[in-house]
């Protein structure tokens, strides 16, 4: 069993910058993935990114995927293992990993869950017809892998990622039939927004879908209007063809690992899901597992990489091989974080942070 | 003979997709084509085939959803293996797809 | 408008155009009507011509005496938030964002789009700019009739 500094499980954003710190610390980093290319969701985001120029603002997503990998390059402590899906977390900071049909174990001293999110669902009749993606699924088809999920599509959602996959898919060439909102404001960027109206997509605010229509595949949906209290507006009902559907309703952290090791655990709806109980070091309830990215609160990219390299410090201080510069470092990573969530979009975030520091926060 | 409809982008405005080399494999007895770099999911999906199994309990057809191996939606056996995650697993020459019907046998 | 369709007013469309002297010479019209955590516009614009601050949540705003209209903001901006605008004569020339196949060239006609995405005119193209800096995203030089000053924002193909 080998045994290394510290396991990072995933190699997202969060992932690689929490190893980038951890690795300028000294301290010895196993990071494992169990896709193909490191880099997480970033490798399929062909939008350019916001923030300021120290989160690559302007740079495509595919591209910061690249420089935060090779950000990497050079480190001899450095360990990546891709392919390998991370199947059990243990207490005793074992990792067990599924590798090439092999089952293999993994200890450290530490552990950084960096697991990222899923994409939620939408309760609706035949939800479960071939041909409902949600919209992540479309960019990676579409993205990574060239393909197409349909000609003519129409969006769940007019959250950042369906307004900025709307426009992905536009790009590729597909025709989006309309952006649904159920809400009575589109929920993200008004640029995003304004983007598609420009491109002459209705974003239908206060409107929800229904029904999905097909017998082996859905070949329409029908939508209807909702009215202030979000209940059926009578006679609205209207049907849009189309030969896939495209659902962005959110994001909820992928918790399982650290459900499955014991850190105590809290339903926040504002992070999107259950999320473990932290520490002001990112720690968990459970000894020397720590947590950065959207496992422990959904937000954009940009948070997610500040978060990372934080949480790659904390974890070396805490094995007391601290940074150099782990004070400074620490204080302009948190200057940063501040700035992103400062602006109206990050009122969210802010609440459910401190609904999840609320109450009893350690066993 | 399955239908090859044109699922495939050529030209992106942001990226290149260069060719890449065919790759045959059996689909529910059929051989079909999907290029290197293709997972199976990517592959039947750009051959027009949304339906990857049947569900358990209702036999109801059904399709991938998340497409980076999270949802378990994409279940399908692969060369007698049953749930194999086809929207994260590389498709390879010769492999033998077929759509997952109930659990799954171990063999 | 905006939070419901995506569609800003006019009000605020004007609020962002200099006034008509100033626009004799090419301006940047920076159409980011929220607060986001953003400023590439900034950072990239070689003339200072922009400032947001150190929040950068806070709208930019154009220092109208400053910009030569060179368009970097134009395609540098996440959101293609930004255009170029200039009176000459009896038409208007503006610089655009576009990321989209087929590329326009030189002396095509393409429709002219307003913000609701409605064809309201024809757009001349006068030249296309793609270098490695803007990556992958073309600065477009059109013209279109004075009329649409402030109703025009992006062109479209025609299909033959």
């Amino acid at each position: 069993m080998t045994y290394k500094d510290l396991i990072i499980i995933g190699g997202g954003p969060s992932g690689l910058c929490a190893a980038k710190t951890a690795l300028e610390a000294g301290i010895s980093v196993l990071i494992i993935d169990r896709s193909e290319k490191l880099g997480g969701q970033l490798v399929k985001q062909t939008h350019k990114f916001f923030g300021s120029k120290d989160q690559y603002a302007k740079t495509r997503g595919f591209d910061i995927a690249e420089k935060l990998v090779k950000d990497l390059k050079n480190y001899e402590n450095l360990q990546i293992l891709i392919n390998a899906t991370v199947v059990g977390l243990y207490k005793d900071k074992v990792v067990t990993v599924l590798n090439n049909e092999k089952y293999v174990r993994y200890q450290a001293k530490s552990i950084i869950v960096a697991t990222g999110a899923s994409e939620k669902f939408l309760a609706f009749e035949n939800n479960d017809l071939p041909g409902i993606y949600g919209a992540g699924a479309t960019q990676t088809l579409m993205n990574n892998y060239g393909v197409l999920p349909g000609k003519e599509v129409v969006m769940i959602g007019s959250g950042n990622i369906g307004l900025i996959v709307s426009y992905q898919l536009m790009q590729a060439g597909v025709k989006v039939k309309a952006i649904i909102e159920a809400s009575p404001t589109i929920g993200g960027y008004k640029v995003h927004a304004s983007k598609m109206t420009r491109l002459g997509v209705p974003i239908l605010t206060s409107t929800t879908v229904k029904k999905a229509i097909g017998e082996t595949e859905i070949k329409a949906i029908e939508i209807v209007s909702l009215d202030e209290k979000w209940q059926e507006l009578p006679n609205t009902s209207r049907i849009i063809e189309i030969d896939a559907l495209c659902i962005s309703v959110g994001l909820s952290p992928m918790h399982q690992l650290l459900s499955m090791v014991g850190a105590r655990m809290k339903f926040v709806f504002e992070l999107g899901g259950f999320v473990p109980i932290i520490d002001d070091n990112n720690q968990t309830t459970q000894d020397s597992i720590f947590v950065c990215g959207d496992a422990v609160g959904i937000e954009e990219a940009s948070s997610a990489m500040m978060e990372g390299y934080m949480t790659g410090l904390f974890v070396a201080k805490h094995l007391n091989h601290p940074h150099p510069n782990h004070e400074k470092l620490i204080q302009y990573y948190e200057e940063q974080l501040k700035l992103l969530r400062d602006g109206p979009f990050g009122e969210k975030t802010k609440v459910g942070l401190s609904k999840l520091k609320e109450g009893d926060t350690h066993a | 003979m399955i239908k090859v409809i044109a699922m495939r982008i050529e030209r992106h405005p942001i990226l290149d997709f260069p060719k890449k080399q065919a790759i045959f494999f059996m689909f529910e007895g059929e051989k079909v084509m999907g290029f290197h770099g293709d997972t199976i999911a990517s592959a039947l999906h750009a051959l027009g085939i949304k339906t990857l199994s049947y569900s358990i309990s209702k036999n109801r057809p059904r399709g991938f959803y998340c497409a980076i191996g999270n949802c378990a939606s994409c279940n399908m056996i692969v060369n007698g293996v049953p749930n194999v995650r086809t929207c994260i697993t590389s498709l390879e020459e010769n492999m033998i797809v077929e759509r997952q019907i109930n659990k799954g046998v171990i063999k | 408008m905006l939070n419901h369709r995506g569609i800003p007013t006019k009000a605020q469309v004007l609020s962002r155009f200099p006034d008509a002297k100033a626009l004799l010479r090419p301006k940047a019209i920076l159409e980011c009507y929220e607060d986001i955590p953003c400023n590439p516009c900034e950072t990239s614009c070689p003339f200072d011509a922009i400032s947001i601050g150190s929040n950068i949540n806070l709208q930019p705003q154009l220092i109208v005496e400053a910009c030569t209209g060179c368009g970097i903001c134009v395609t540098s901006c996440p959101g293609l938030a930004i255009i170029v605008a200039q009176i000459i004569k009896d038409q208007a020339m503006f610089k655009l964002p576009y990321e989209f196949l087929p590329y326009p060239k030189k002396d095509e006609i393409w429709h002219g789009i307003n913000r609701s995405g409605d064809v309201i005119c024809d757009a001349k193209i006068q030249s296309v700019l793609f270098n490695k800096k803007q990556d992958h995203t073309l600065q477009v030089t059109v013209l279109v009739p004075i009329d649409y000053l402030y109703n025009f924002v992006t062109i479209r193909a025609k299909h033959e």
